[in-house]
Formats: C-alpha cells, sequence, structure tokens
C-alpha cells in the first residue's frame, strides 16, 4: 500500500528536526505509519528508509523487532486477551474461548469484516484485575463473557469512537515541539549549546 | 679493574615502550600491544580462543559468546567475552580453565541446539569453523531432543548468494560486513528471539558488489555461493596464493581448483592492499577461465575463415607477416597493442620483441581510456599512504565500478575519520556519500574547476592539514584525456608534495607501462597507432590481450583501425570482436594457467599462481614472444618464466629488487621503485562552443559489462544493467519524451538508440550512458580527437 501522505511527510519532517540525527526518528516514523495505515506497509518503510537515510533492509530489522508494529493488515480493534499466569488462573483461557466464538476467528486472525483482530497477549501488568484485555492498548478489567459482549457490540456500534481510536493511532493528540526546545540537527559532539531542558540549573550556594 | 669504577658505569637506560600492556595468558607472562583485545592478544601468545562473530577487519559485537574465557582484572576470576575487551596492565587470563571450558562447551551445545547438523551435504563440511570448534572445544553430546527449527531451503538473497537459515548461528558477520566494511546494509536482521533470521527487503535484493565475501566470511554453511554451490567438498580442493588481475588493485587470492579445474577463489588477507576482502567479478571471474569458448588451438585466416592449425605454422605465418611487414613500411609500421591483461613476464617478453627485435616505437597497453604513462613517473602512493593521508583527492572514474577494493580501502578512510576526501566528478560516484566535499564539474572544464575550488579557503586550509594524495584516472571516456591531465597537472603545481595514486583500470597496465608496454623515442601512443592504423599506415597490427573494439571508447575509429591494418596478429584467450579480425590468432593462456608476477596500481609486485593446466595448447604470451623472436633471429634468452623474471629485475628501472628470491619470502609481495617517465607536457582542451540545447556526454565503466571474462562468466554476464541514457530528473521535461521510451542520441558523426532513463546522480545539462553495455554501442558517439562529446536527445 501507500507511502506516508503529503501530510504526515510534513509531520516526519518535524519528528526528523527533533533528533541529532534522523536515523534516530525511524521508531516515531512507524508509528506514524502505522496511524496513517493501520499496519506498516512495505511502500512506507521504503519511503521512512528515505526520510531517514537508512535502506529499507534497516527500517525493517528495526520494525520487525517490535510485536507492536503489524506488517500484514490489522482489524479497527486489535483485541489482546491475556494468557499470563494470573488471568489464566482468573479465565483467560476461557475468555479466550468465549471470544473466538464471539468473534467467529481463532486467536491470531482478523474478522471478514476488517473490525477485530484477535490475538494472545503476555503479562499486560495488571495482574490484579485479571482476567485482562486490551482493545488497540486500551484496558479493560475483570472481563467476563458478558462484559465482552457488551464491549464488541459497543466498539461494533461506534460507542466507544471517542476513547478508543482506531489501531495504530498511538496518541489522538500530537505533541509539538517547537523547534527551540529541540535538538536540532546538531549531533551530540558538535553542540555548542546544550538544548534548554538539558540546562541544569545551578544548586544554590 | 677497580670496584669504584664498576660503580661509576651508568645503569643502561630502561625504555619503558608505553604501548607495552603485561598480561598472564594461560600462566605465561605475555606482552601485549595496548588496545589488543583479549582474543587477539591470546592468539599472539600461541593461545587460541573459539570464536565465531570475532573477525579480525570488523568490529567486535559479542554476538556468540563462543569466545568466552575466565579473566582476573583483580577482582577475581570472571567469564568475559575475550572479542569485547582489551587487555589492561596485569590481566590474568585462562583459556582453558575448567570454567572457560564449560562456558564454551555451553555455547556450543546452545548453538547446535537448533542447527541441523546436516554437515554431510553441507558444503561448508570440512573447512566450518562450527563443525571444528564443535570437535575441539564441544561437550561431544547434547541434552537438547526437540524438533529443530526448519525453514525454506535455501532463498537467494541475491542472484549470487544463497542462504539456508535454518544453519544461522546470527553472528552477525555477514551484515556486519555488508554495513561496515561495504556499505550495503541490504541484509540485516528481522525479528527477534528464536525467529531471528537474516533477511533482505522484499524486492531489494543483496545486490552488493561484495557480497562474495559474506560467504567467506559466514562461519557456518548458511551462506553458500551459487558458482561453488555442490561444486566440491574442500578436502577435494588444492589451492595456491595467486594474485588477481581482473584490474589493477591486486588483491591477494587463494586459487583453488579440483581434478584441474578452477572452482573458486578465496580472498587471502594482505594487510597492505585488500584486507581479505575481494570484489564479486574478481571473485567469480574464475568462470570465464573455464569456459567452453576458450581458445585451444592457434588459427589463421583462409579463403574460409579462421581455421585451426599448428603452432608451427601459426609461428611461420606470423614471422613472414612481421617480415612482409617491415619490407613494406619499415618496423615502425608496425605497431603492439596491448600487455595489460598479461603478467610483468608476458609484457616484458613483447615489450622486447617490439623494442628490441622488431625495432618499432609504436608500443601502448593502453586503449585511449588511460591516462599519458607520465603519470607513473609521478610521486606515487601506496594504497596504504592513500588511505592514511589528510587528505584523498579524487580525480577518478568511479572507483566502486573500477577498481571495487580500492573503493572499500578509501571509505574505510574516509568513514573512520583518518581522511577527508574532496572529489571531482563529472556524476556522482559510489564514493560521494562518503566525500567530505564533491566538486562536479561539466567535463572538459575540470581544470578550472579544481583552481577555483583550489582557492576556496576552507579547502586551503584542510589540504594544508597533512599528506595528499591524489587518485588519478579517466572519469569519461566520452572526453580525451586532456581534461583530466590538464585538472592533476593544476592540482600538482598547487601541492607539489602530493602524492599520486594512478587509478588506471586492466589488470596489470602499471607493470605492462613500467616493464616496457609503451612508446619508445617519436612512438606512437594508442590513439596515435588507432589513427595511422586507419589512415593505412599500419602493415602489422599486433594485439597482445587488447580488444580495441571492445575497449577502445571511440568505436567508428577503432573499427577503422582494424579495418586498414594491413596485417593483423592477435594472441588471445576467446574470439573477441577484434581477433575475429586477425590473420593469425594464438591461444593465451589464461589467469592460473600460467606463473609469473603481476604489478598493481601502487606498484606492488606480487606472484601468480600456475594452478591448472592449459586450455588446449595455449601458451603463455611471453612464450609466444620468446618463440617469435627466436624465428626472427634473437634469442631472447628466456627458457622458462624465471629467466624472464630475472630479465625484468636485471633490466627495469625500479624493479632491481623485485626477484623470485624476494618475492617468496615477502608476504606482500615488494613495492617496485617509479622508473623514469618523460614528464607531462600540459595539455590545451579546446573547447567548441557550448549548444544549451545539448547534453555534454558521460561515459563511464560500470562494473559489469560486456567485457569479454564477463560475458563468459554466467553467473557475472546477468548482472550487467544494460544500456540507457541516463538524465537528471528536472532535465527530463527538455527532451519531450518519458522515462523507458526510446529515444535518439546524437552527434554530428553518428546517431544511437537508447531507452531514457532519469538518475539524479546525474548532473543537469550532462547526459550519462554505462560504458559496453547490451544495445546501442555509445563508442559510436565518441571522438577521439574531440576534447568533449555533446550530444543532442530527442525523442524517436
Ligand atoms: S548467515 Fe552466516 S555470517 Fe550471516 S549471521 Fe548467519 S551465520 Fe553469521
Ligand atoms: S578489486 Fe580488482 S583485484 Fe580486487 S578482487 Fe576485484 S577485480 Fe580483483
Ligand atoms: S567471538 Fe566473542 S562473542 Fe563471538
Amino acid at each position: 500500500m501507500s507511502r506516508l501522505t503529503e501530510d504526515n511527510v510534513r509531520v516526519a519532517h518535524e519528528i526528523i528536526s527533533r533528533y541529532p540525527r534522523p536515523r534516530s526518528a525511524t521508531i516515531p516514523l512507524l508509528h506514524l505509519a502505522q496511524q496513517q495505515d493501520g499496519y506498516v506497509t512495505n511502500d512506507a518503510i521504503r519511503h521512512i528508509g528515505e526520510l531517514v537515510g537508512a535502506t529499507s533492509a534497516e527500517v525493517l530489522g528495526t520494525a520487525t523487532f517490535y510485536e507492536m508494529f503489524k506488517f500484514e493488515p490489522v482489524g479497527k480493534y486489535l483485541v489482546n486477551i491475556c494468557r499470563t499466569m494470573s488471568c489464566a488462573l482468573m479465565g483467560g483461557e476461557e475468555l479466550m474461548h468465549h471470544a473466538e466464538h464471539r468473534l467467529g476467528i481463532k486467536a491470531g486472525s482478523t474478522t471478514p469484516d476488517g473490525m477485530f483482530t484477535l490475538e494472545h497477549a503476555e503479562c499486560q501488568a495488571a495482574c490484579t484485575e485479571a482476567p485482562t484485555l486490551q482493545v488497540n492498548y486500551r484496558y479493560r478489567f475483570r472481563v467476563t463473557p458478558e462484559t465482552f459482549d457488551a464491549l464488541i457490540d459497543d466498539l461494533a456500534a461506534g460507542r466507544l469512537d471517542s476513547e478508543i481510536p482506531a489501531h495504530g493511532t498511538v496518541a489522538r493528540i500530537r505533541q509539538h515541539i517547537p523547534a527551540e526546545r529541540g535538538v536540532g540537527a546538531v549531533p551530540p559532539e558538535d553542540a555548542t549549546n546544550a538544548p534548554s531542558w538539558m540546562t541544569v540549573a545551578e544548586a544554590p550556594k | 679493574m677497580t670496584t669504584t669504577e664498576s660503580n661509576e658505569v651508568e645503569p643502561a637506560e630502561v625504555i619503558v615502550d608505553p604501548n607495552a600492556v603485561s598480561v598472564t595468558i594461560n600462566g605465561k607472562q605475555f606482552t601485549a600491544r595496548k588496545g589488543d583485545l583479549i582474543i587477539k592478544a591470546a592468539e599472539n601468545a600461541g593461545a587460541y580462543i573459539p570464536h565465531f562473530c570475532y573477525h579480525d577487519r570488523m568490529s567486535s559485537v559479542g554476538m556468540c559468546r563462543m569466545c568466552l574465557v575466565e579473566v582476573d582484572t583483580g577482582r577475581g576470576p570472571q567469564l568475559m567475552p575475550s572479542c569485547m575487551f582489551p587487555v589492561s596492565p596485569g590481566m590474568v587470563v585462562e583459556t582453558e580453565s575448567p570454567a572457560s571450558k564449560a562456558a564454551q562447551e555451553g555455547i556450543i551445545e546452545l548453538l547446535l541446539a537448533n542447527h541441523p547438523l546436516d554437515c554431510p551435504v553441507c558444503d561448508k563440511g570440512g573447512e566450518c569453523p562450527l563443525q571444528d570448534q564443535s570437535f575441539s572445544h564441544g561437550p561431544g553430546e547434547s541434552r537438547y531432543i526437540e524438533e529443530k527449527r526448519h525453514y525454506e531451503k535455501p532463498i537467494a538473497i541475491s542472484e549470487l548468494v544463497l542462504l539456508d537459515r535454518e544453519r544461522c548461528i546470527l553472528c552477525d558477520r555477514c551484515t556486519r560486513f555488508a554495513d561496515e566494511v561495504a556499505g550495503d546494509a541490504l541484509i540485516q536482521f528481522t525479528s527477534r528471539g528464536n525467529t531471528t533470521q537474516v533477511t533482505t527487503f522484499p524486492d531489494e535484493p543483496f545486490s552488493s558488489y561484495f557480497s562474495g565475501n559474506t560467504v567467506q566470511i559466514c562461519p557456518v554453511g548458511a551462506l553458500t555461493a551459487k558458482p561453488y554451490r555442490f561444486k566440491a567438498r574442500p578436502w577435494d580442493l588444492q589451492e595456491a596464493e595467486s594474485t588477481c588481475t581482473t584490474c589493477s588493485v591486486g588483491c591477494r587470492t587463494a586459487v583453488q581448483s579440483s581434478r584441474d579445474e578452477l572452482l573458486r577463489y578465496q580472498g587471502v588477507d594482505s594487510d597492505p592492499v585488500n584486507w581479505g576482502w575481494l570484489c564479486d567479478k574478481g571473485r567469480f571471474s574464475f568462470e570465464g577461465v573455464n569456459s567452453d569458448d576458450r581458445l585451444t588451438t592457434p588459427l589463421v585466416r583462409t579463403a574460409n575463415g579462421h581455421e585451426p592449425t599448428s603452432w608451427n605454422s601459426a609461428n611461420a605465418a606470423a614471422v613472414r607477416m612481421i617480415t612482409d611487414a617491415i619490407a613494406a613500411g619499415g618496423a615502425s609500421s608496425i605497431a603492439v597493442l596491448g600487455g595489460a591483461r598479461g603478467s610483468n613476464e608476458d609484457a616484458f617478453a613483447w615489450a622486447r620483441l617490439a623494442h628490441d627485435v622488431i625495432g618499432t616505437p609504436n608500443v601502448s597497453a593502453q586503449l585511449g581510456d588511460g591516462l599519458p604513462v607520465g603519470v607513473l613517473g609521478m610521486n606515487r602512493a601506496t594504497i596504504d599512504q592513500a588511505s592514511s593521508a589528510a587528505t584523498i583527492i579524487l580525480l577518478a572514474p568511479d572507483l566502486k565500478e573500477e577498481l571495487p577494493v580500492l573503493y572499500l580501502r578509501l571509505r574505510d578512510a574516509a568513514v573512520k575519520n583518518r581522511s577527508r576526501i574532496i572529489e571531482f566528478a563529472p556524476k556522482a560516484t559510489g564514493l560521494t556519500r562518503y566525500a567530505w566535499r564533491t566538486v562536479f564539474y561539466e567535463p572538459g572544464t575540470q581544470a578550472d574547476v579544481v583552481s577555483a575550488t583550489l582557492a576556496q579557503p576552507e579547502i586551503a586550509a584542510q589540504l594544508a592539514k597533512g599528506e595528499v594524495v591524489i587518485v588519478a584516472g579517466r572519469a569519461n571516456l566520452a572526453e580525451s584525456s586532456a581534461g583530466t591531465t590538464a585538472a592533476l597537472l593544476a592540482l600538482l603545481a598547487a601541492l607539489p608534495e602530493a602524492k599520486v595514486l594512478p587509478a588506471l583500470r586492466r589488470g596489470n597496465v602499471v607493470g605492462a607501462i613500467s616493464v616496457g608496454m609503451r612508446r619508445g623515442k617519436s612512438g606512437l601512443d594508442s590513439t596515435g597507432i588507432l589513427n595511422a592504423a586507419a589512415a593505412g599506415k599500419i602493415e602489422c597490427l599486433i594485439l597482445v590481450g587488447a580488444d580495441p573494439i571492445a575497449d577502445v571508447p571511440d568505436a567508428d575509429l577503432a573499427r577503422r583501425a582494424l579495418a586498414g591494418a594491413r596485417r593483423i596478429i592477435a594472441v588471445d584467450t576467446f574470439i573477441t570482436d577484434s581477433s575475429r579480425l586477425a590473420d593469425v590468432v594464438f591461444p593465451a593462456a589464461a589467469y592460473a594457467e600460467k606463473a609469473g608476477t603481476t604489478t598493481n596500481i601502487e606498484g606492488r609486485v606480487t606472484t601468480l599462481a600456475h594452478k591448472v593446466t592449459v586450455t588446449g595448447t595455449s601458451r603463455p604470451d611471453w612464450m609466444v614472444a620468446a618463440e617469435l623472436a627466436q624465428l626472427l633471429g634473437t634469442d631472447l634468452g628466456f627458457g622458462s618464466v624465471l629467466d624472464v623474471t630475472a630479465a625484468i629485475a636485471a633490466a627495469v628501472d625500479g624493479f632491481e629488487a623485485v626477484t623470485a628470491e624476494a618475492l617468496e619470502s615477502a608476504a606482500n609481495g615488494v613495492l617496485a621503485g617509479v622508473g623514469s617517465f618523460d614528464a607531462i607536457a600540459t595539455p590545451t582542451v579546446a573547447l567548441g562552443d557550448r549548444n544549451s540545447y545539448n547534453f555534454r556526454l558521460v561515459v563511464s565503466r560500470k562494473l559489469y559489462d560486456q567485457a569479454v571474462g564477463t560475458t563468459h562468466s554466467p553467473s557475472l554476464a546477468k548482472l550487467a544493467p544494460g544500456g540507457a541514457v541516463f538524465v537528471h530528473p528536472l532535465d527530463i521535461a527538455r527532451i519531450g519524451s518519458a522515462v523507458g521510451a526510446d529515444v535518439k542520441v546524437s552527434t554530428p558523426k553518428a546517431t544511437i538508440v537508447l531507452s531514457l532513463a532519469t538518475d539524479d546522480s546525474v548532473q543537469r545539462g550532462t547526459a550519462w550512458v554505462p560504458f559496453n553495455q547490451s544495445g546501442a554501442n555509445v563508442g559510436e558517439l565518441i571522438d577521439a580527437a574531440a576534447a568533449v562529446t555533446d550530444v543532442r536527445i530527442e525523442s524517436l
């Protein structure tokens, strides 16, 4: 599919300008690509390589290290159900069975309408709230078959749109760092002035 | 003697070497060098530490942990990866203690957990570090009983290299090489944990010119090269050390054969030259030697075309042609072109035959694509000097395409911040990425551009920082050598201390010129010879491994010259476009079929190995020359190649020290002295009017082209990119044709049709065409007499 759109190229340049070296922007740009298309396309990888001065293979190598970057289309909602110890003890496995029945797919696949992708997850760091799941990395705690069904109904009807953006959007509000607060395109060894956020006020004597 | 006297003796001054570090390795005291890694110091002390990822010529990454040994730096012994830590004073290293052994055995067991152990069908078996170290440092058995990992076998990561992923131990050698050494980061580790694997990006293969090195350094059989895969087992190979003569860098190689057939070349680490690396063209060129198309017997022209004949009758015919030519036009109506593709001995024997026996001054080892031979008389730099100079000035062809391993050495100098590169070029090159400054010039204007650049304070400040080495050669075949020569002289006038490394490309061009394959007093250079032949003034043209029709930039001139020469004798390994026109063709022994010596661009003389039997009845060039001389009444006294080597040492200026004995004991060859050459006079560059509708033509070589050695190496032949005319993307609108369309490219002299392409390494207002590719011959547009070539590009 697609390279970054014109608007996103603008964002990309802003992101790149925050770092001393363009390559440092690789991960944020991968997020940007995933936000644009719901997953990271090969064209986007190539485009990011061009923007940061790396080969496509280098970007691919970096990107595939991280599980949260997807390289095939995923549903609008990625549902991760925890299967690690606490959740397993509290019914995580049964919850997954239920989810598979409800959505009509096996874990690791996507509903034909492209709405839901179901995945196993390892510990989501909320053991006290077991069993847990995440929808596009937004938590749901102590999930029962009933609350799961209600969640799916709400998502399908668009009732949770304001809370849970489509897969790929890390945050709806993008941080803008004014140029003077960025490190800028100055490699550390060449920097004459420390950036403002690095200047430490001198301790009172 | 009294005691007082002895007390007065001053104690000998103790010289403390600031770089010496005293360590204990396996109980023995050893003096290491400061900065040496423990693994290296141990090796120097005679204690081998097993390893997979560590490689002397690349940075350490600590990937495999095979090199764990017990090290005590005063805090008690602990296991440390010895490839990651330099020695420190007082360090105690135990490479064979129970803890070290247990660690090494554990790593082997882990590495083998997923390794298929298919050694009997693996190309690496028999020379495999994993196999060897499993025996020497492994536990001998495994506790893993689980199913091993499986992958599709094998996947092609390039046209030349295959990858069997299940054998990979993730040592990062291939990927590190691609990134760090070659600068082609096209292979990478992807994914992680148990699924980590080496991959390319889809549709972007590992098309590096240096890909074969990854096969050589892979410590397992994961990477294999198509030309060698399943051809032999290592224990069936015989090898001899030699030097690659595919280009003039002179990389050291191990030539390997089995049952008298060349099967593989491996890089040998020569510190001043190639650091163990080879380019793929050199590495896989053995296929050409093995080609079925090689000439096997002498040929003479009859009414029915070329007919095979005996050496005696071919010699007799050649001698008759030479004597007839002398009778018809005198000795100077004979011209000899070539010699740069053979050994020093070949060139020397031919030079003796031409100059002393026949008596002609018209001899040239270059083919209109070189520089005046005086460039060899300049203050010559070595490759080491170039790659450690504060400033490297490039006034040269794209080194990545023409002298690939020199590109690696200079790239290393730039990325490791030893040197800054100032590049003058008509078009971006492989080194442009690494250059501190690249100054583009329009062909013909380089002398002015050089002078203007030198006047810039910033450039002057850089040049004042230390040694300057100029790499000089022809960046553009569509212009005469005048522009480059003038620019080189301008550089030397401003930088009289600068050294020069000639970037002439044919394997032994420097050797051939040095030992005498150059014009004598009032003789003609190559273009002069071709012009004289075209004008019907050459009674006999002798081609010694030269193919002017394919190699001379001015195609029309080459054709007319071969048509105009009354008689042609060729010595060649193949029937080429030129040898096809010869009256007598002698089959020449090829690389690895003859012994001798060769000289690289620095003047370093190294030995060539005679590894396999010659093809058919072919003979080394020197033998052909000696025999003809004999028949012409002069005994050159060459009974063996050693006689010729000795004669060179006795007769050639600068080669006094280059004796067979000296070569035998010198691992890195012998650096010949710079002989005396006529100084170069400043040429005038006569530029006509520049018509702004025209594009100024740049023609240069790609690594893979239609050269005879490449087309007869099947693995390499398909890598030639093919012809097209490239312009800057912003110039495309001027032409009124779309990318991919066929366009007419014309000069007043000729018109050819090429497909149109864009390339932003091409400068605006210029057009670039790769030389000697499939499709229309760009040589038709080149005029050897013109300073530059301007072309019109129009839609059909
Ligand atoms: S393919 Fe070979 S060189 Fe490359 S990482 Fe694997 S084992 Fe190492
Ligand atoms: S750089 Fe030249 S000498 Fe070295 S391997 Fe390649 S062709 Fe041979
Ligand atoms: S050789 Fe030291 S970790 Fe691989």
